[in-house]
């Protein structure tokens, strides 16, 4: 008799008492679960009569990879592929199959009784709340007050087998274990009557009730119908000679809407500065605007904004929050992605060169597979596919089709909403409920991403359990930011490496059961991948790895069943690979390939009804403060309606024929008329138009958290321009996440002086000076942020240190450079409001300094004062 | 006509007349009227006054004594006799014969308290004197026997991603009586087990999520250190603070002359009132210092470590350690300090209930340090006529196996486990549902966790099926498309 163990990592949900039986080996899932900390094992115990134990452990090792049987292929287990992962399941009873015997449509005077004394009172008291032609709402289309609607059954099929109770789902659902199927729900019926009821199906349910069922009204997608929805038809060009202002003008008027006067220069320029850039102006930039009178002054700083490598950091960040973008795999347990960042990187530069959008999108989803001209071209579109890749991950989900499933269903998610502004997610376990893509359209959406393969990293650990590869990039010689490492320092860590392994070594000699259960054994399995994968981070020479996150195409190719309730255990039909057939009138032909490359061309088309709209609507939500369409996620039934369709048609053709150019798009809405409106409140036209969604007004609003970070770090003069090379989270390898100002190896944030775009985005950790003001959460994707004003974030203001850090620098500038309180205060208004003071507020504030400075050093005073400033709504908002 | 918010609501009504007197010269140009219209339409729009709940409550708020690990329900308050006779017999269900087959039998007496003869272990000598007002679940069962997965449904509901936590739906669904507190306030929370997840407001509005006070990382750089987040100024006097505070409202009224009306200048200088309120009065509700001797030994503060003025996690007790009522003493004893000044959902959290081994020793510790705080707080809540609305609910995650795992351990056992409630309109003295002769699985009163926060919603006076909320493209709830009103256990 051999034993093996096997430590699994795995902390999953294991139902517990099989046994699975291979030839003749046996395998029991044991978990003992020790506890350092954070981390679990599980062990899978085998013994075996015949083996030895080198081949248990080697099929132990297999069993992860046991775990995902695709639909009829053949399992070597014997059983059907019942679960997600079939080894611990046990084999469904057997049933021996009856001859079907019809209903019973001629019941005896006895069997009428029965049925009136037994079975009618039941389904009246237990049943026909929920499943009655009358019942508030009908739950599974099944009703049962009626003979027909009962022989009929609902959604998952006929209630009842005549003759047959075994095969019956109405004996089945009052008898199973499983709570979520059990009816009536939470009461088990009395054991009595369900052998009544399981008489009666024998007897060939005799029903003496009349009348037809009243049809459940049955949700049925209609495609066609669907497709007159109008953000399902493409854009229409309307009269190429009217300009956005006209469109604005005309739906005014239609209103009784006038506008307010247009915004002052220093009010606009600094409005331009925030809102392309992320930073606001000096006062000398906004006195050069000022007092530049040529006509084309506008344009100008326009221009040279537009160029700014600021613009990509601004932009790129809008995109991020839509791309879901993190440095780790959040969910419960936490791992962190070291090469996120290069994503990052590629959204700015792509937004700073002004990509084409439709080339953008093309790259997210298929880079891998576009031609490239050079070897940078080249990796710069793998790079693109960590879109695909940056998501939330459950790294402790046990079965590997659940988490193959869960991965595709996030991409699924992440790209509808992103790209086409619709919930395709919805369809995962039942047809839409509002827009009209069933499930089938769904798993066809599914396949092409099932034939594509992920890599994300992460590393295999106590509670890892699906790491990834990673693509080597061509290594050009770029600084990542990662410092190579000597070879004595690789060699002392590969040192440490070996000691760890022989420590564990020990242990296991002495005890087995203690080198996975004991606190011990728990350390050094959770402190050895680690230390590996950061080993693995360099080249034997100490260099530096280029890995980067993305996809490419599997070598397999498959189409997916649809999953009926999204269930890993319950395929059907395969569906073949395509496209929402809602949206479009030719499904691709998938010509070898996974289909990532048509379903992205499909996407990046014009021919797309949503894709350009749906930008668009993202830009004009940046910049006025509310989308022509208000749930820039939601182009769908459930979301609003466009405020002005014809306009966001208008915008998005124009923007297609403009060569798909956001930096051509922004500059035409910056140019209106209507951006350039003050904020000024105006109660007629805010009564007839609360919400300003006709832009009689500039919208006020307070600033992104980022720009209040990064404006704080602006006027201060601790801005660090330069963009950080690599992430803070690159050096600490690829196993848990270490949460935000925790690192590993010593020394403050390599990104606390940089713009925020750079700071290190550890899921559920964010930076608390930018989550406080509504960040984007990286779990979710965001095209719209929330706006809130609470006291936590005036909390902040008062008595955070990185604040009180930069109203120092600005007092200390002032009291070192300036002899007089009247000047200081001048110079501050220019520092932090980039404009002179009033000579009220001049006043007022020489008062508030002279009686704060009368107990205080001058140092203080002016740090005091400069907070202030930064607390003040002008400061805060953007008018 | 004036909103009815302001006749529920007279604290928020005061402190906002307050400010529209003080920054009458800015709305200058509104008649008083108007001026009144728009304060009540700001007060609707406030989401944190409080709301009517969809029918009269029971309870107004909640104490959640979170006990996270998974206490052994087999030990302390699910009496398996026939678990005591048949210790050290094989066992074959669950797992138990790959740790030997061993029963365990728990090492602890239980005896019958109080009128109600409920059956508690010896563990909970002092919890035990409230009996008659615990209603103990015995039926518990939720879907995954593993820690991080476990904590989050119990927090968010779903196992799979966070979701809202249960206080910031609470707190969506109710308002907050104390505009001057936050309204969800958890103490101590772990970091592991989706750690903020737990107290997060995840899609709803960041207003709803929960006010860490100590336990997490601290560090220079981190964003989590001791106490609660920035709210003391590391060099201003209150005073000095209020000076410049009244400079930087200046400022902001000026803005509001100039624009006219602006809803996030008027949220803007209101959030700074708040705050500053907040400042003074979150510290001094959690300084204990002011509670009677006695007051404080019922809560079993004896005194070592914490003043008034810090909470980080040591003081608070470790969440690991055992032994000591003096850490959790002050947990409790904070939890009803700010449930009585208006705070909707307090959650307290003590770790460390993980008992693979040295159940014997770890879990008397563990016991010893809760026992005495968490009757002391039933006592004093009950004595200022605060239990009868107020909700206090004990448990963790799940429960633990009635066979052994070594000779002194406990497996984790999600299929049956025991939580139980007080106060807050829920019977006394009184037991719902039980599990199986050893303890093992669930038999009867079933009580899954989605149950469980559909019954607390229902005591709140809240409908589980009608508190939604919208997010992308659909309604969500805390019970997803699940859970059922116990409603056996309602008073």
């Amino acid at each position: 008799m051999t034993h093996a163990i096997f430590m699994h990592g795995n902390t999953g949900y294991v139902t517990n008492d099989q046994e699975i039986r291979f030839g003749a080996v046996i395998f029991r899932p044991v978990r003992v679960y020790s506890r350092i900390g954070f981390a679990h094992v599980r062990v899978i115990a085998m013994r075996s009569r015949a083996l030895s134990f080198a081949t248990l452990s080697a099929i132990l090792v297999a069993i992860p990879f046991l775990g995902a049987q695709e639909p009829g292929k053949k399992n070597p287990f014997k059983g059907p592929p019942k679960g997600p992962f079939p080894l611990f399941k046990k084999a469904p009873p057997k049933v021996e199959p009856v001859a079907a015997k019809d209903f019973n449509d001629k019941p005896t005077a006895e069997q009428v009784k029965f049925f009136e004394a037994k079975i009618r009172p039941v389904l009246v008291e237990q049943c026909q709340k929920c499943h009655a032609a009358d019942s508030e709402k009908i739950r599974a289309n099944l009703t049962l007050d009626t003979r027909d609607g009962l022989r009929a059954g609902g959604d998952t099929g006929p209630a009842i087998v005549p003759g047959n109770p075994a095969k019956s789902l109405l004996i089945d659902v009052m008898t199973t274990k499983d709570d979520d199927r059990m009816m009536p729900p939470k009461k088990k019926l009395p054991d009595s009557v369900i052998e009544d009821f399981k008489t009666w199906i024998t007897m060939g349910a005799p029903d003496p009730r009349d009348g037809a069922a009243k049809a459940a009204v049955k949700h049925e997608i209609d495609i066609e119908k669907g497709k007159q929805f109008w953000a399902f038809q493409k854009p229409k060009a309307t009269d190429a000679k009217k300009s956005v202002d006209d469109f604005l003008a005309e739906a005014r008027t239609a209103k009784g809407l006038t506008t307010v006067a247009p915004a002052d220069p220093v009010t606009l320029v600094r409005r331009l500065y925030l809102d392309l850039i992320g930073l606001p102006p000096t006062a000398e930039e906004v006195e050069a605007f000022v007092n530049d009178k040529s006509p084309d002054a506008y344009a100008k700083v326009v221009d040279k904004l537009l160029a700014s490598p600021h613009f990509g950091e601004r932009w790129g960040r809008h995109w991020l929050d839509v791309a879901r973008y993190g440095e780790s795999t959040g969910k419960a347990v936490n791992f962190n992605y070291p090469h996120a960042w290069r994503y990052r990187d590629y959204v700015i530069a792509a937004f700073n060169a002004d990509k084409p959008f439709d080339l953008f999108v093309k790259e997210q989803l298929a880079g891998d597979l576009l031609p490239a001209k050079d070897e940078k071209d080249k990796a710069e579109n793998i790079v693109a596919t960590g879109f695909l890749a940056i998501g939330t991950k459950n790294v402790n989900e046990r079965s590997r089709l659940q988490f193959e499933l869960d991965l595709v269903d996030e991409q699924i998610d992440a790209f509808s909403q992103a790209f086409l502004g619709i919930t395709a997610a919805c369809a995962r376990c039942h047809d839409h409920k509002f827009d009209p893509i069933p499930m089938k359209d769904y798993y066809a959406l599914a396949g092409i991403f099932r034939s594509t393969e992920t890599c994300y990293g992460t590393i295999r650990a106590v509670q890892g359990q699906h790491p990834s590869a990673l693509i080597t990039l061509p290594n050009d010689g770029t600084d990542d930011g990662l410092k190579p490492l000597s070879t004595a320092e690789l060699a002392r860590l590969e040192k440490q490496l070996t000691d760890l392994k022989q420590e564990l070594a020990d242990l296991q000699k002495k005890s087995v059961q203690d080198s996975f259960l004991s606190g011990n054994g728990v350390r050094l399995r959770i402190q050895i991948p680690m230390l590996e994968s950061r080993i693995n981070l360099y080249e034997k020479d100490g260099t530096p790895k280029r890995l980067a996150m993305g996809t490419r195409d599997r070598f397999r190719t498959m189409n997916s069943p649809v999953y009926q309730r999204g269930e890993p255990d319950k395929p059907g039909e395969i569906v073949s690979r395509g496209f929402p057939q809602v949206m479009t009138d030719r499904q691709p032909t998938i010509r070898g390939g996974s289909g990532r490359l048509e379903l992205a061309n499909w996407v990046a088309s014009k021919d797309n009804p949503l894709t350009a709209r749906v930008y668009v609507n993202r830009v004009w939500l940046h910049l006025f403060g509310r989308g022509i369409v208000s749930t820039p996620d939601n182009f769908g039934t459930t979301g609003t309606a466009p405020s002005n369709q014809a306009l966001l048609d208008h915008l998005a053709t124009r923007f297609m024929a403009d060569g798909w150019s956001t930096k051509t798009l922004i500059k035409q809405l910056v140019s209106t008329d209507a951006y350039k409106l003050a904020t000024t409140f105006d109660a007629k036209l805010h009564e007839k138009d609360p919400d300003n969604a006709l832009l009689w007004r500039m919208t006020p609003g307070r600033l992104d958290a980022e720009v209040i970070r990064d404006s704080l770090l602006a006027v201060s003069g601790n801005l660090d321009r330069t963009p950080l090379k690599g992430s803070p989270a690159h050096a600490n390898g690829e196993g848990y996440a270490i949460p935000r100002g925790r690192q590993l190896f010593g020394g403050p944030p390599a990104d606390e002086s940089r713009r925020s775009v750079y700071l290190t985005q550890i899921r559920d950790n964010p930076p608390e000076s930018l989550a406080l003001f509504d960040a984007a959460d990286p779990n979710l994707i965001v095209g719209d942020r929330t706006n809130t004003t609470v006291p936590s974030q005036a909390l902040f203001l008062m008595n955070n240190p990185f604040v009180i850090r930069q109203a120092e620098a600005v007092g200390s500038k002032l009291v070192a450079k300036l002899g007089s309180d009247s000047q200081r205060v001048r110079e501050a208004y220019r520092i932090v409001y980039g404009r002179t003071p009033t000579a009220k507020e001049q006043e007022k504030a020489e008062e508030f300094v002279r009686k704060y400075g009368a107990k205080h050093t001058r140092r203080d005073t002016w740090t005091a004062f400069a907070q202030a400033l930064f607390g003040s709504a002008e400061f805060l908002m953007r008018n | 006509m004036l909103d009815s918010s302001f006749i529920v609501h007279p604290s928020s009504f005061w402190s906002r007349r307050r400010i529209l007197q003080s920054t009458s010269s800015g709305f200058g140009y509104l008649a008083f009227a108007a001026l009144a219209q728009q304060a009540a339409a700001r007060d609707a729009a406030n989401p944190l006054a409080p709301k009517a709940p969809h029918f009269p409550a029971k309870a107004k708020r909640v104490i959640f004594l979170c006990m996270e690990g998974a206490p052994s329900h087999v030990d302390t308050f699910d009496h398996k006799p026939k678990l005591t006779a048949d210790d050290g017999k094989s066992y074959s269900g669950g797992r138990g014969r790959l740790f030997g087959g061993k029963l365990l039998g728990s090492p602890w007496k239980f005896t019958k308290h109080g009128q109600s003869g409920l059956a508690i272990s010896e563990l909970f000598p002092e919890v035990a004197k409230h009996a008659d007002k615990l209603c103990v679940l015995n039926g518990m069962h939720t879907d995954i026997p593993n820690h991080p997965q476990a904590f989050l449904q119990m927090h968010c509901g779903l196992f799979q991603f966070p979701r809202p936590s249960l206080g910031s739906w609470v707190l969506y669904g109710l308002g907050t009586a104390n505009e001057n507190l936050p309204g969800f306030v958890t103490i101590s929370p772990p970091n592991n087990n989706g750690g903020p997840a737990n107290y997060d407001s995840n899609f709803l509005p960041a207003i709803y999520q929960g006010t860490k006070i100590g336990g997490g990382f601290g560090g220079a750089y981190g964003g989590g250190s001791a106490g609660v987040s920035n709210i003391k100024n590391p060099r201003q006097s209150t005073k000095d603070q209020r000076e410049q505070l009244d400079f930087v409202q200046s400022l902001n009224k000026n803005a509001l002359a100039k624009t006219g009306e602006n809803p996030v200048v008027d949220g803007l200088i209101e959030s700074y009132e708040l705050a500053f309120r907040m400042q003074a009065e979150l510290p001094k509700t959690l300084d204990v210092s002011g509670e009677s001797k006695k007051t404080l030994e019922s809560y079993g503060i004896t005194g070592g470590g914490g003043d008034g003025g810090r909470f980080g996690g040591g003081a608070l007790g470790g969440r690991r350690g055992g032994g000591g009522t003096d850490g959790f003493g002050r947990q409790c004893l904070m939890a009803r300090r700010l449930v009585e000044a208006g705070v909707r959902f307090v959650e307290i959290t003590k770790g460390g209930w993980d008992q693979h081994r040295n159940l014997k020793e770890d879990l008397a510790n563990n016991c010893e340090s809760v026992d005495k705080p968490i009757a002391g707080l039933l006592q004093d809540l009950d004595q200022r006529g605060l239990l009868k609305d107020t909700l206090v609910v004990w448990g963790g995650e799940f429960g633990r196996t009635p066979y052994a795992q070594g000779t002194d351990g406990r497996d984790h056992n999600a299929k049956g486990y025991t939580m139980w409630m007080a106060g807050g309109g829920v019977k006394g003295g009184h037991a719902h549902g039980r599990t199986d002769d050893y303890g093992h699985e669930a038999v009867d009163g079933k009580v899954h966790i989605h149950d469980w926060h559909a019954t607390m919603l229902h005591l709140l006076g809240l409908d589980h099926e009608k508190l939604t909320y919208r997010h992308a493209g659909r309604d969500f709830r805390l019970t997803d498309v699940k859970g059922n009103v116990v409603k056996e256990i309602v008073a």
